[in-house]
């Protein structure tokens, strides 16, 4: 490690590849299987997450001054939990066709462990506007990934990406439907994961 | 089929709540390295998922929906669990050592396992009553320690076999996740409950 201090810019970039959450740290795994099933869920899921991610981020890093270490962890929660509540009533009121697509996975954000993640690594230890930073990093990350698995398992297993259509009507008549099953998500993050691997062996 | 053996079998196995519903995977990638730490945290998750269920229960009913508080939810769920692992945890390692040993570094984890949250949640979308919700916590209990054990074995195995390097680890497990899965979606429309 060098005694540099990081940029303002490597709070922001961290996040999206370095570190991505969800592909290399390997954690809030659950929204990034159960919402894909089409790229356009999938980015109604990110941006719920993201939500809470950086104003969580941003709250946390504010009041990390007055709250002791002993019961952060409490604090953190409520913290996660106000904004979730937020976006859990704002989605039923404003989308509610995609509200019951995400269904219980809405609440389920308040235990998404890219959030207090970040809350403890980051939050409770850096400034409001670094704080602003990594959070909206590790969002982008989140959404990236969330973004192409949906993406490749609407087209596998639908033809479609975000709705339009980019196969012949052949292959639509007869597509491969497993990718949107359970065991399609399965795969699909394991050969993403194999290529990453295969990436950082290579270098 | 009556109404409750359905309730058990749909969480249970149709819905699993691991290979098809997909909450709770960080665990289920991060215990099941072994066969011991995945019952050790199978049980610690059945226990939780019980006491959780009927804490939640009671205080939706008998607080949240008499005082008009449904808004708080999330984070009354999330505290009490919160705050029942915290208590189980001290009350074990007082009065059952036993069993502490047994399952006692397993139950801090427990807190962001969102099986847990998932079936407090579930419990009162789906309008259950109490003794429903409790067959409903033991089916996802059960379901969890099924799966989870099940893919315990396969990665005891997967240790030992040779795998082409760039599929080593996580990437080789998420494709037995989904072989498993893939067996569990056979399941589909048994007894006629659907996914």
């Amino acid at each position: 490690m060098t005694a540099k201090k990081p940029s303002r810019l490597s709070y922001l970039t961290t996040g999206i590849i370095k570190e991505n959450p969800t592909l290399i740290l390997m954690i809030g795994l659950c929204p990034t299987l159960a919402t894909t099933t089409s790229a356009g869920d999938a980015l109604g899921m990110s941006a719920a997450a993201s939500f809470v991610l950086i104003l969580s981020n941003v709250v946390i890093s504010l009041v990390r001054k007055v709250v002791q270490p002993s019961i952060r962890i409490p604090i953190f929660i409520i913290i996660i939990s106000t904004f979730v509540t937020i976006i859990d009533y704002a989605l039923q009121a404003y989308q509610p066709s995609l509200y019951r697509v995400l269904g219980v996975f809405v609440p389920l954000i308040v235990v998404n462990c890219i959030i207090l993640g970040r809350a403890e690594a980051f939050a409770y230890g850096h400034g409001v506007f670094d704080s602003f930073l990594d959070g909206l990093g590790n969002s982008l990350g989140f959404t990236l990934l969330l973004v192409v698995m949906g993406s490749v398992r609407e087209f596998f297993a639908v033809g479609t990406i975000f709705g339009k259509v980019v196969t012949p009507a052949w292959y639509r008549s007869a597509p491969l439907l497993f990718m949107i099953f359970p065991p399609g998500a399965f795969f699909l993050i394991g050969i993403l994961k194999a290529l990453v691997v295969k990436f950082k062996l290579g270098k | 089929m009556t109404n409750l053996s359905k309730i058990f079998i749909g969480a249970f196995l149709v819905n699993n709540i691991l290979l098809m519903r997909f909450i709770a995977l960080c665990s289920f990638f991060g215990v099941s390295t072994s066969m011991d730490t995945s019952v050790g945290m199978s049980a610690a998750v059945v226990f939780v998922t019980m006491l959780a269920a009927w804490v939640c229960w009671v205080l939706w009913h008998a607080l949240l929906l008499p005082l008009g508080l449904e808004f708080l939810r999330t984070a009354v769920f999330i505290l009490v669990i919160a705050g029942l692992v915290q208590f189980v945890e001290m009350f074990l390692k007082k009065y059952v050592r036993g069993l502490y040993s047994a399952m006692g570094i397993y139950l801090p984890l427990i807190t962001t396992n969102c099986a847990i949250l998932a079936v407090t949640f579930l419990n009162v979308d789906y309008g259950y009553n109490l003794l429903q919700a409790t067959i409903y916590a033991l089916g996802v209990g059960g379901g969890y320690s099924l799966a989870i054990i099940l893919f315990a074995a396969i990665r005891e195995r997967l240790e030992d076999s040779p795998i082409s390097p760039s599929f080593r680890g996580y990437p080789i497990a998420f494709v037995g996740a989904s072989l498993i899965s893939l067996a569990f979606l056979g399941f589909a429309n048994l007894f006629g409950i659907s996914v």
